[in-house]
């Protein structure tokens, strides 16, 4: 937790309005993803509605499916990964993200617990394939296997494959546990999300 | 109906519980007296009305001089005990014992009948369970859809026995037993038959109104509409006691 005893800006949670802000001020950059989750997170974190014009005055969002640039930065200070560790570009991601933000959140149950993703997991993982691609199909029966990442045997919560530094559970987390948390970071303090959020949400 | 009264002979003891100076009746145990006095207390298998099981281990408190640990509902109280209920062992093993459980079968909230109205899923919360830090077991459990009326989903199921407890000691038909050990135990109807077979169930549905979790529900209920209802236990349980 030691990455989050430096937060390079100071904010109160409350995010007042500043007139004739000009964003000089040092913000703080935030990557985001979605790993095997069905973007509601995302949706959540876009339910901010007008508190996002408050948040974008602390916050740079450098790469997200919300933004347009295509690559993760080289160093970021906040990363927050929606969704769990499915195939191997998800493992990919998850890593890399780990190496380049200083704090990196896992933002919803899939992520967090694995969630509806991880109810393949009890069965081996032909026999998944098999369900999804062969028999329930008429036409070509086949298993996609060019241009898509290979799935993993297992699904699994992020802080399974990296560490994590902030959990926030919630199918999906409400957008004000999501307001809560990212006011929290740019306050320099440590966030504790079952005050706002829980499994299932 | 009136609570039957008071023995005459019961003692009253006086005790700290967190340095709040309590008095008690010395046939009372901890658990009822912090539930008296709104002191929280997290618990799973106990539940007023019903006999003492203390297996789910979350009510253990710490009492002044002893060097273990005791469960709060299996434990009376007496003379100047001195009782923590809210220590920092006590909040790091509750919260251990909540994430075994999840990681224990898969309670996939989110797409549960039970979701917003279930007693594991709050105590996850109220214990600052945002994650398991154990592996998931992720081992597969079978689903019993047999009867008209419920359902039993042993993914679900945490065996705290409140549905064994209430079936055979307010209903008196004594249709749910436990069979095997360790991870293998499961809650079984009869002699492990199907539900929905059972000769002996009367389909009060009192073992789903108690069951704290989503393993037991009624038929038809979809994500988060299981709203269960445990109001009749106490009333019942008083009936009994008073015959």
């Amino acid at each position: 937790m030691n990455r989050l005893s430096v937060a390079t800006v100071v904010a109160p949670a409350s995010l007042p309005p500043m007139a004739g802000e000009t964003g000089s001020m040092n913000k703080l950059s935030v990557a985001t993803a979605w790993l095997d989750g069905c973007s509601g997170c995302h949706m959540s974190f876009l339910d901010l509605d007008e508190r996002l014009v408050d948040l974008v005055r602390y916050l740079d969002i450098l790469y997200s499916p919300l933004v347009d640039a295509k690559h993760l930065p080289e160093r970021v200070d906040v990363g927050i990964l929606e969704g769990s560790v499915s195939n191997a570009d998800d493992l990919r991601q998850a890593q890399a993200f780990r190496d380049r933000c200083r704090i990196l959140i896992s933002l919803g149950d899939c992520a967090v617990n694995g969630n509806v993703p991880s109810m393949r997991n009890p069965y081996p993982l032909a026999a998944v394939l098999d369900r999804a691609y062969r028999e329930n199909v008429t036409l070509q029966p086949q298993v996609p296997r060019v241009g898509v990442p290979a799935l993993l045997p297992r699904v699994r919560p992020l802080h399974e494959v990296v560490a994590v530094d902030v959990f926030v559970p919630g199918c999906p987390p409400p957008a004000d546990a999501i307001f809560y948390v990212l006011s929290e970071l740019i306050a320099g303090r440590t966030p504790d999300s079952t005050q706002v959020t829980r499994f299932g949400a | 109906m009136p609570p039957p009264p008071t023995p005459a002979n019961v003692r009253v003891v006086t005790l700290t519980i967190d340095g709040q100076d309590l008095s008690a009746r010395a046939d009372e145990t901890i658990i009822e007296v912090c539930r008296e006095n709104q002191i929280p207390i997290p618990s799973l298998c106990y539940l007023d009305g019903l006999s003492i099981w203390g297996a789910c281990r979350l009510c253990l408190v710490e009492i002044a001089g002893q060097g273990r640990l005791f469960a709060a509902c299996a434990t009376q109280v007496a003379e100047g005990m001195q009782v923590l209920t809210n220590t920092e062992r006590l909040r790091r093993y509750r919260r251990t014992i909540v994430e075994l459980l999840f990681a224990e079968r898969s309670h996939i909230c989110s797409v549960c009948v039970s979701n917003g109205h279930c007693e594991l899923q709050h105590l996850a919360q109220t214990c600052g369970v945002d994650h398991v830090r154990v592996p998931y077991r992720q081992a597969r459990y079978q689903m019993d859809s047999s009867h008209e009326l419920f359902r039993l989903d042993h993914n679900r199921c945490i065996l705290c026995t409140r549905c064994v407890r209430v079936c055979d000691e307010i209903e008196g038909a004594h249709t749910w037993d436990l069979m095997g050990r360790g991870s293998d135990c499961l809650v079984i109807t009869d002699l492990a038959q199907p539900w929905g077979d059972s000769e002996t169930c009367t389909g009060c549905g009192k073992c789903v109104q108690v069951c704290p979790t989503g393993a037991l529900v009624k038929q038809g209920t979809s994500a988060g509409e299981m709203v269960k209802d445990q109001h009749f236990l106490p009333i019942l349980a008083r009936r009994r006691q008073a015959r």
